[in-house]
């Protein structure tokens, strides 16, 4: 790889990509509008696109790109204000105005922390569908490009395109305001900016589509906004709770996956191979949520479960009456089939197999687990384990039917193979 | 891509010196930069080489040689681990390190190792086959 000898562009691109989400925001506050600001951030872009191959890159690239994206807009409020005072106010003072300009202009110097936070309560409002979110989100705050989005969701770049136009215009015609929520909704708020976040990791982190089970550049992009969310607002004890779940299921991405792509179960892995940088991460975090002494919210509910994981050394030295016991304050906070079948999982390693599968034969009835091939998964491990090869493998069989993922499909096929009736 | 910044010594840095109050000021407010973007895993300052050990590896004997060493432009004065897009982005971020003296530096990126990196010519059988190498390795280390 030649960085030394480099090309301008790919240069351009790693400051885009450090500067862009500040870049927009600090304009956003400007000129009162997300879409606009985006668009002069993007023209400011092209400018140095045109202009640094020339003149070389300057010393500082971000309050470059700041000040140009910051003469287009006063340009362009110049030649609102002016076509309005045609039409309204003709008398207005020129000194006057001209001093406007400059407070304008001094406007967006100011730290952006506060301005970082509008975007992402804007990009996450809740008038936006999750997906129309996640692609605003990628686009506004991880400076991703609409192809880059397109290439890691496996879809059309059109698609994509479209997305992001119509959420913009939903963004306007709702006239979303460019604010943090106050109090008394800030919580609510925040729920949907940590969902976006999730959605992006868990994409990543448990490919739904492809035949790819990981896409490390999804899980990387909302580790690092995530991250960046600790910082803006230390306080919020789920924050914390998202970085650490996220930072210790990342930790676990090497030891997921097998030799020929297959994936490992948590149990089964090869703890030497986790990121044990992460894993010390993780904890760190989940020390900062409790910290806060905040009320403790889902996310960092599953942190602490993970953490469990991630401190026995090796899978027999779980805890597992602690994880039931997180799984019942996690089925209180958040009633969900998906968490009873977990929740089935630890009652299993704690209480054994036939207390699970009771709990996992209520599930079936559930419509929400209709076709969710974790339960015939699950539920075949347990008969297996109780030497009921025969249902076991049907199982087995039902789940490969479900799962998209190609890999996945060929494990469960493998195990279904392998089953022995004992009776 | 995960990357390492390895800060090279610097006479002053051997000779176990503290920064000045400007450039430990700057430095806190740069580490913070990082952390506040996202980028930042970890780091550490190390001592001078004077309260170093090296242990050499020559068949089956190993000698201790005490620090300081001689060759300071190849010593260490401390190390980040970062979590950046590309080896553009950790230049970029390099160029943002304080230097108020003006003092000659040297700061060294090196990326690492992760199996993606090898991409689709890595193939299954070629995975399997490092797999089975760490683990003989990690079986008779």
């Amino acid at each position: 790889m030649s960085v030394a000898g480099r090309d301008v562009t790919r240069t351009i691109e790693a400051v885009w990509r450090i500067e862009s989400a500040r870049l927009i925001a600090g304009i956003a506050r400007l000129v009162r509008d997300v879409p606009l600001a985006e668009d002069l951030a993007q023209e400011a872009l092209v400018a140095a696109l045109e202009q640094w191959p020339e003149s070389g890159v300057p010393d500082n690239p971000g309050a470059w790109l700041m000040a140009t994206a910051k003469h287009r807009a006063i340009d362009r409020l110049r030649r609102a204000e002016v076509h309005q005072r045609k039409t309204e106010e003709l008398g207005r003072d020129a000194e006057l105005r001209s001093r406007e300009d400059d407070d304008l202009a001094a406007a967006a110097d100011d730290p952006f922390d506060d301005d970082l936070l509008r975007l992402i309560f804007t990009a996450c409002h809740p008038v936006l569908s999750p997906e129309a979110r996640v692609a605003l989100t990628l686009r506004l705050l991880c400076g991703l490009t609409t192809r880059e989005i397109a290439r890691a969701y496996l879809t059309s770049e059109s698609t994509v395109a479209q997305r992001i136009v119509r959420a913009k215009r939903t963004l306007s015609a709702a006239h979303v305001p460019f604010a943090i929520p106050g109090r008394d909704e800030l919580r609510e708020r925040l729920a949907s900016v940590l969902e976006v976040v999730y959605l992006i990791f868990n994409e990543g982190y448990s490919a739904t589509a492809g035949d790819r089970l990981i896409r490390p550049e999804l899980m990387q992009e909302a580790l690092r906004l995530g991250r960046i969310l600790a910082e803006l607002l230390p306080r919020e004890t789920e924050v914390h709770g998202i970085v650490a779940l996220m930072e210790l299921q990342a930790a676990r991405t090497r030891a997921r996956t097998g030799p020929t792509g297959e994936p490992v179960l948590l149990l089964d892995q090869d703890r030497s191979r986790w990121d044990w940088l992460l894993v010390g991460r993780g904890l760190r975090a989940l020390q900062r949520a409790y910290a806060t002494r905040g009320p403790i919210g889902p996310y960092t509910l599953q942190a602490s479960i993970a953490a469990c994981h991630a401190r026995a050394r090796r899978p027999q030295d779980t805890d597992w009456e602690r994880i039931v016991a997180l799984y019942d304050g996690l089925a209180q906070l958040m009633p969900s089939p998906v968490v009873e079948l977990n929740r089935a999982v630890a009652v299993w390693m704690a209480c054994g197999p036939r207390a699970a599968l009771e709990i996992v034969d209520r599930l079936r009835e559930e419509p929400a687990l209709d076709g969710y091939h974790l339960l015939p998964s699950v539920r075949g491990e347990l008969l297996e384990n109780l030497g009921r090869g025969d249902e076991a493998r049907a199982e087995f069989e039902r789940a490969a039917l479900l799962t998209a993922n190609s890999r996945q499909r060929a494990a469960l096929l493998e195990r279904a193979a392998a089953c022995v009736s004992l009776r | 891509m995960r990357v390492m910044v390895l800060i090279k010594a610097t006479e002053q840095s051997e000779a176990g010196e503290m920064p000045s109050q400007e450039l430990l000021e700057q430095m806190t407010a740069f580490n913070e930069e990082l952390v506040r973007a996202g980028v930042m895993l970890a780091g550490e300052g190390l001592h001078p080489s004077s309260e170093g050990v090296r242990v050499e590896f020559s068949g089956s004997e190993r000698k201790l040689i005490d620090g300081p060493f001689a060759e300071t432009k190849e010593l260490l004065a401390g190390y980040w681990v970062w979590q950046v897009r590309s080896m553009e982005e950790a230049v970029e971020w390099v160029r943002r390190i304080p230097n108020p003296t003006g003092e000659h530096g040297m700061v060294e990126i090196r990326p690492v190792f992760e199996a993606d990196d090898f991409g689709e010519e890595f193939t299954p059988e070629l995975r399997e086959r490092e797999e089975r190498l760490r683990a003989q390795t990690e079986a008779g280390a």
